[in-house]
């Protein structure tokens, strides 16, 4: 059984008298301790499928229909109280600014040690004791002088450090991180992203690994999805993804890493920016970026098939499988059956 | 800590220095002393002489030198009219004020900070919208209104609590007449408490809403509810915390409208504070007392002032008192 399932997600943000989907009809599935990666531009709605996961989508996006499952639990029906159960015990989240996220007025110490108390009945000693052992974990030195400091003494390395170190205080099955590194300078970088590999590895938890850097995501996810503005428009293996792109827009990115431009030329760049939630394109919501578009695109909306080990959203692939059926349909009839 | 308060003590000669000026300078445009001393009938013989003898016929600078003499070894000069030293007429009147402030501010905290609290969380509860309004009314209406429809409800209509004096007092280490410790006393309080207290609750439940609401925006917050933490404690630890700095700052610069209004609310109410005697001061033109008055209400701001930054540093981790010596 999937640890979590998220199906047919729809969220809305109420802006003035008009409803703007923010995510449209996303499913995706994660199992214990295995490592997704959710990638795409900036608005493309990483962030908020993230957030909206433990029901935290700041005001005024609100789930609009679908389910989200943990351990066949629903989590979107939760009040608050219960939320508040599954929420740093069982999914932990790691946010993108590390500057930003612990606060200012309150010691290290105190910020960890009242994630633990307000979860389980513990004493003051045994809590400050498990805070202790975790700051050791992630490598910070002398973690009993630290715990008594206050964040603006740490370093922005350091705070991603006892951010990831207050995630594992209670061992969650799931942490989401959203854009964990990107705060960060690049030698730091490396250092945060291996060791939340080691202690996702180590502890067998699940991540979400949120990013728009798909050297990262490569490093770190076994399997990703493609965000476009607000739906999953490619999903499979990590590596397939990177190696044999199916989508457009997952080939436009790729081509967008610096790695794929020869040293002289020009990088390249998908055409165009993401629309704005209240001016989403017809149809298929990136024709009017997509260098293959075609008139089809813009009225009809790609259905999520099967394509090889990953599926996709996008009519060209749609209908070059179907072609491919006509002229050989025994062989893709082997293709279906293979997905199965 | 040292280092910072001996910079203090330096800025509060300083700021001493000026309020002196400027208290001895406004001291001749009050009016005249003798006349208020002697009557209309004395002879104007009589008048020179007395001028003569309190020094009011000698230049500026050097009835301003002979003052700051005195001001200094703690003389600030007599009263005209209780003939006893101007510091000691007011400080013997020092603690029904500090005692009338005092209740007025735990009033304003202990109103003030929840109402902000809960307006910044349900800003469109109906109470929350209410509150708002409310306060604006608050804002607008000037003290001596509050204070009368006070006295008219609840002292006038229904005989709750009385409307002037200070009742009985206790005697406290024999240093202090305190109203604090009796129920007469603690009964004449709550009138010109109340009134000063809501002259100053509207900014701060404004102020707290304000501030609460943008703080409850910021990532940590968001962070603070991701790591499941009960409501309760993101709001009173997480976010009050935060909240409450530049309140504080705030709330240490308007002590001086707290001294303000403590000479109009002891007025309306005979309140037998300072500030009460001040407006007796003016109007008998007892210009030493005037000048003391000023001193003494200078050297409260100082002190506050530097009471709210010793607070504010205890607060705020990243101000670092010591090292900085601010």
């Amino acid at each position: 059984m999937n640890l979590l399932s998220v199906s047919h997600l729809n969220v809305n943000f109420q802006v003035k008298k008009q409803s703007l989907a923010a995510l449209i009809d996303v499913s995706f599935t994660l199992n214990r301790g295995e490592r997704i990666a959710i990638v795409g531009e900036s608005g493309a709605g990483k962030s908020v499928l993230g957030f909206s996961i433990v029901n935290l989508i700041g005001k005024p996006g609100y789930i609009a229909s679908g389910s989200i499952k943990l351990d066949n639990k629903e989590l979107t029906t939760m009040n608050l109280r219960q939320l508040q159960e599954v929420r740093g015990k069982r999914i932990a989240m790691i946010f993108q600014d590390p500057m930003m996220t612990l606060n200012p007025v309150l010691s290290i110490g105190h910020q960890l040690v009242e994630i633990i108390r307000s979860h389980t009945k513990i004493t003051y000693k045994d809590a400050k004791n498990i805070a202790i052992e975790k700051l050791h974990k992630v490598q910070i030195a002398s973690p009993e002088t630290r715990f008594n400091q206050y964040p603006h003494e740490l370093s922005g390395g350091m705070r991603q450090r006892v951010i990831i170190a207050s995630v594992l205080l209670l061992n969650p099955d799931i942490i989401i991180a959203d854009e964990p590194t990107t705060a960060l300078d690049v030698t730091i970088q490396a250092e945060i992203l291996q060791l939340l590999l080691a202690i996702c590895r180590d502890h067998g938890v699940a991540l979400i690994l949120i990013s728009h850097d798909l050297g990262v995501v490569s490093k770190v996810a076994e399997r990703t999805l493609v965000m476009y503005a607000g739906q999953i428009v490619e999903e499979g293996p990590t590596l397939e993804i990177i190696n044999d792109p199916q989508h457009p827009y997952t080939q436009g990115l790729l081509n967008a890493l610096p790695q794929m431009t020869l040293p002289g030329h020009r990088l390249n760049q998908i055409q165009g920016s993401m629309p704005p939630l209240s001016e989403r394109p017809s149809g298929c919501a990136f024709h009017p970026r997509c260098p293959y578009a075609t008139e089809a695109c813009k009225q009809q909306q790609p259905k999520f098939i099967y394509s090889g080990v990953s599926s996709v959203a996008c009519l060209m692939i749609e209908n070059m499988i179907d072609e491919f059926d006509r002229d050989d349909p025994v062989q893709s009839d082997n293709v279906l059956e293979g997905e199965r | 800590m040292l280092t910072f308060l001996l910079r203090r003590l330096l800025q509060a000669c300083f700021v001493m220095i000026i309020i002196s000026v400027i208290s001895f300078a406004i001291q001749d445009k009050l009016g005249d002393p003798v006349q208020q001393m002697m009557g209309m009938t004395a002879s104007s013989d009589d008048r020179q002489q007395l001028r003569e003898a309190l020094g009011l016929n000698d230049g500026f600078v050097s009835q301003y030198w002979r003052f700051a003499k005195g001001a200094i070894q703690g003389d600030l000069g007599t009263s005209y009219y209780f003939k006893e030293p101007a510091l000691d007429v007011i400080l013997s009147k020092l603690p029904a004020t500090l005692e009338l402030a005092f209740c007025a501010i735990l009033l304003v905290i202990l109103v003030a900070t929840p109402c902000g609290v809960l307006a910044a969380i349900n800003p469109k509860h109906i109470l929350s919208r209410l509150l708002m309004f409310v306060s604006s009314i608050g804002l607008s209406v000037p003290i001596f209104i509050v204070a009368i429809l006070l006295v008219y409800v609840f002292s006038i209509e229904h005989n709750v609590a009385p409307s002037f004096g200070r009742g009985d007092t206790t005697d406290v280490f024999g240093l202090w007449q305190s109203g604090i410790f009796n129920k007469d006393g603690l009964r004449h309080l709550i009138l010109p408490s109340l009134s000063l207290a809501i002259a100053l609750m509207p900014i701060f439940v404004r102020l707290i809403r304000a501030e609460m609401m943008e703080v409850l925006q910021s990532e940590y917050i968001r962070f603070a509810w991701s790591k499941g933490l009960s409501a309760r404690r993101i709001y009173f630890v997480h976010a009050l915390k935060n909240t409450m700095l530049p309140i504080i700052t705030v709330g240490g610069i308007q002590a001086g409208t707290l001294v303000a209004y403590t000479i109009l609310t002891e007025t309306i109410f005979q309140w037998p504070g300072m500030g009460y005697l001040f407006m007796d001061a003016v109007s008998r033109v007892d210009t030493p007392l005037v000048a003391a008055y000023l001193m003494v209400v200078g050297g409260i701001f100082v002190v506050t002032n530097t009471l709210v930054d010793l607070i504010y540093g205890l607060v705020n981790p990243t101000v670092r008192l010591a090292s900085h010596g601010l």
